[in-house]
């Protein structure tokens, strides 16, 4: 009796031994796709030290302010190309879009429209140049690459039609109001933690994502059209609607940003957001997406982001590196990063 | 008379199934446009005293020259379900070098300091070409990154290159690349049509199309039957690095100046507009060299268009879009089945279709 008891709890020892060895294993295995993005985070902090370390007056309460609201738009972009490359499309319009929205927005509030209705107007023309690509893609079975290559072509060149002069808001318009700067710490001399609306629109876009993507049935079946569209199509999941959805999301995405880049510089221009499609894959990239769709967070595309930014304002600072390296080093980060992506997709196959 | 008839049928409606058909019509389209504007603007004249055929076609064939090239290059690397984002870099790296070299030239004049120059040039484009295919074949990254990093890369090695100077340079030889005619005719064109014929020989007259096709239509199967992926995928980023370095010398040579945060930008997405224009899809698989040329063609005869109609060319991107959107919805199976269904075009196939049904 005894000795069979003893049996049982070794058995069950061992048993627990093994499940909580198994349960590790599957634990990591199960996170690895959150290496990238943890490598992401890690070299975020390592940039934020080796900044205030080699030039000093990094980790303090104006530049990191300024860090977030400089970037305020790009975090915007990336969460908004993460919707799509999480399906294992693209969407390069997001720069144009921007552009059109800004300069149709400048100009009709400078025709006295109201400036509430204007700032409706700037996302939801967002929202629509995403319901084209998202129509061409799903009823016509166009190519993301080629839907969105066209409705940046469209937005851009609308923009110039309309104006290719800078074009000012006025100082006292509400749409400026977006960038009012509340400080929160009032530090010495201009050293103060600063928040704006801006800031807050895009930590709200940000928290409303990780929960549509984390917690929602629509965010579980962006993730499956990415594993494999044809399963999710089996599986009775609603992918036409789905992706549809995430084009428009990234178009009205996009209006926002616009909105908030338009309120923080007052000036909307036709050439406003060239390339900056690049700058957010970068960011959704260096954030741990994999292109290929379905291994991702929108967390560490707004870390991306921040890389990007702070990788900016380092440039800045240093002085000594001339302006024609800078793309060559955003290229080299790029590269490794996703260098580091392979390691790991090759690891798990 | 009848044979000469039926053929010449056959030869139609051979044309008129394949989806580059509608990137001709535009073409034509185009044309017919400016000239109800303008009752001369077809004409070609030739002038005696310059030795040169002058027209506003012949601008059109002028200016399609570089697109050609990396358009070309483009298709083949499409074929394999990949993308080249690379080649407007290609280009600037290209004129940046060679200026620089003929800059720094006393012999800058001579035929043999030219043809250094035109080497360089395209040995630095095929080498970015090298370091695409090592990237997507040997490490197995996705080709769009790849070549999304050293677009970056690109642009900025050739800023390093000219010390991020616009370097100019005096060399008769390299310009007339550009500038010079050949019995009336545009050096240019006529070297950018050699190269394309080239292409079109190498891929269609041997097996090497139908390998890069199997690439992109099935890796795997193609692996399988024995067909060198690795050396392949090479083969073609390298091709379309080197295509786009001698784009970059039709651009640069021209104007003599290397304008490096300008020359090529944007360029590749003209490139993989091409391409798509001529019917070959980005999934890969079927190409068509010809097709990506008409595209080429196009996109050069819309560019012209909108600054003949005097639209401000900041907008030329709208109506390129216009265009594409047409383009691709006449090409999706459910615009055409609505209008096979009406009867409109290629009734032979239908028939042919119904029958295999």
């Amino acid at each position: 009796m005894n000795a069979k008891n003893q049996t049982t709890a070794r058995s069950n020892f061992a048993q627990t031994t093994l499940r909580a060895y198994r349960s590790m294993a599957d634990f990591i295995q199960a996170r690895i796709s959150t290496l990238p993005t943890a490598a992401a985070i890690i070299l975020f902090i390592a940039m934020l030290i080796y900044g205030e370390a080699k030039y000093g007056r990094i980790l303090q309460y104006s530049t990191m302010s300024n860090l977030i609201i400089n970037n305020a738009y790009l975090i915007i972009l990336a969460v908004a190309l993460t919707f799509v490359i999480l399906t294992g499309g693209i969407d390069l319009s997001v720069g144009a879009v921007i552009a059109f929205c800004s300069v149709a927005g400048v100009l009709l509030a400078k025709a006295g429209w109201n400036p509430y209705l204007v700032m409706a107007i700037m996302i939801l023309s967002g929202s629509v140049f995403g319901l084209i690509s998202g129509v061409l893609v799903q009823f016509f079975n166009v190519q993301p690459f080629i839907a969105t290559l066209a409705m940046m072509f469209l937005a851009r060149g609308l923009a110039s039609m309309m104006s290719t002069d800078p074009e000012r808001l006025d100082n006292d318009s509400p749409i400026r109001a977006i960038s009012t700067q509340w400080k929160l710490v009032d530090g010495p001399k201009v050293n103060d933690l600063v928040l704006t609306p801006a800031v807050v629109i895009a930590i709200v876009v940000l928290i409303v994502a990780v929960f549509v993507l984390h917690r929602t049935r629509f965010g579980r079946t962006v993730y499956a059209i990415g594993g494999s569209e044809q399963s999710a199509t089996l599986m009775g999941l609603p992918v036409v609607r789905t992706k549809v959805m995430i084009y428009v999301i990234s178009g009205t995405l996009s209006g926002i940003a616009a909105l908030v880049y338009t309120s923080r510089l007052g000036i909307a221009q036709n050439i406003t957001g060239l390339g900056w499609e690049l700058d957010a894959i970068a960011a959704v990239v260096i954030g741990g997406t994999l292109l290929t769709g379905a291994y991702g967070y929108v967390l560490g595309s707004a870390v991306g982001a921040l890389v990007i930014g702070l990788m900016n304002v380092l440039i800045t600072r240093d002085g000594g590196i001339p302006p024609e390296r800078t793309t060559i080093i955003t290229g080299s980060i790029l590269l490794i990063f996703v260098l580091l992506q392979r390691a790991i997709v090759r690891r798990r196959h | 008379m009848k044979t000469v008839l039926g053929t010449l049928k056959s030869w139609g409606m051979g044309l008129i199934t394949r989806p580059y058909i509608w990137g001709l019509f535009a073409i034509v389209l185009l044309l017919l446009i400016n000239l109800a504007n303008d009752p001369t603007y077809l004409e070609i004249t030739y002038s005696e005293s310059q030795g040169k055929l002058v027209g506003n076609l012949i601008d059109i064939l002028k200016a399609a020259a570089p697109l050609l090239m990396i358009a070309v290059g483009m298709c083949l690397v499409i074929a394999t379900e990949g993308i080249d984002l690379s080649v407007g870099s290609a280009m600037v790296i290209a004129g940046a070098i060679s200026m620089e070299f003929l800059h720094d030239n006393p012999n800058s004049e001579t035929l043999g300091a030219a043809l250094i120059a035109v080497a360089l040039a395209i040995g630095l484009g095929a080498l970015l070409g090298l370091v695409n295919g090592f990237l997507v074949s040997v490490v197995g990254l996705q080709p769009f990154i790849t070549t999304l990093v050293m677009m970056l890369a690109g642009r900025g090695v050739a800023k390093v290159i000219t010390d991020g100077q616009n370097t100019t340079a005096d060399s008769e030889p390299f310009r007339w690349i550009a500038n010079g005619y050949v019995f009336g005719f545009p050096a240019v064109f006529l070297i950018a049509a050699l190269i394309v014929i080239a292409v079109g020989v190498a891929v269609r007259r041997t097996a090497l199309g139908l390998m890069i096709e199997s690439i992109g239509i099935n890796p795997k199967a193609s692996r399988l039957a024995g067909i060198n992926a690795r050396a392949l995928l090479m083969t073609v980023y390298i091709a379309s690095g080197a295509l786009g370095a001698v784009a970059g010398i039709f651009s640069v040579g021209s104007v003599m100046t290397v304008d490096v945060s300008q020359t090529g930008k944007f360029l590749e997405l003209d490139a993989i507009l091409a391409v798509v224009i001529g019917g070959t899809t980005l999934a890969g698989g079927k190409f068509s060299i010809r097709g990506a040329a008409v595209g080429a063609l196009l996109i050069a005869t819309l560019d012209k268009t909108i600054i003949f109609l005097g639209v401000n060319a900041a907008a030329t991107p709208a109506f390129k879009a216009l265009v594409i959107v047409a383009i691709v919805l006449l090409q999706s199976e459910r615009v055409r089945n609505a209008l096979r269904r009406r009867g409109f075009f290629a009734r032979s196939r239908s028939r042919r279709l119904g029958a295999a049904q």
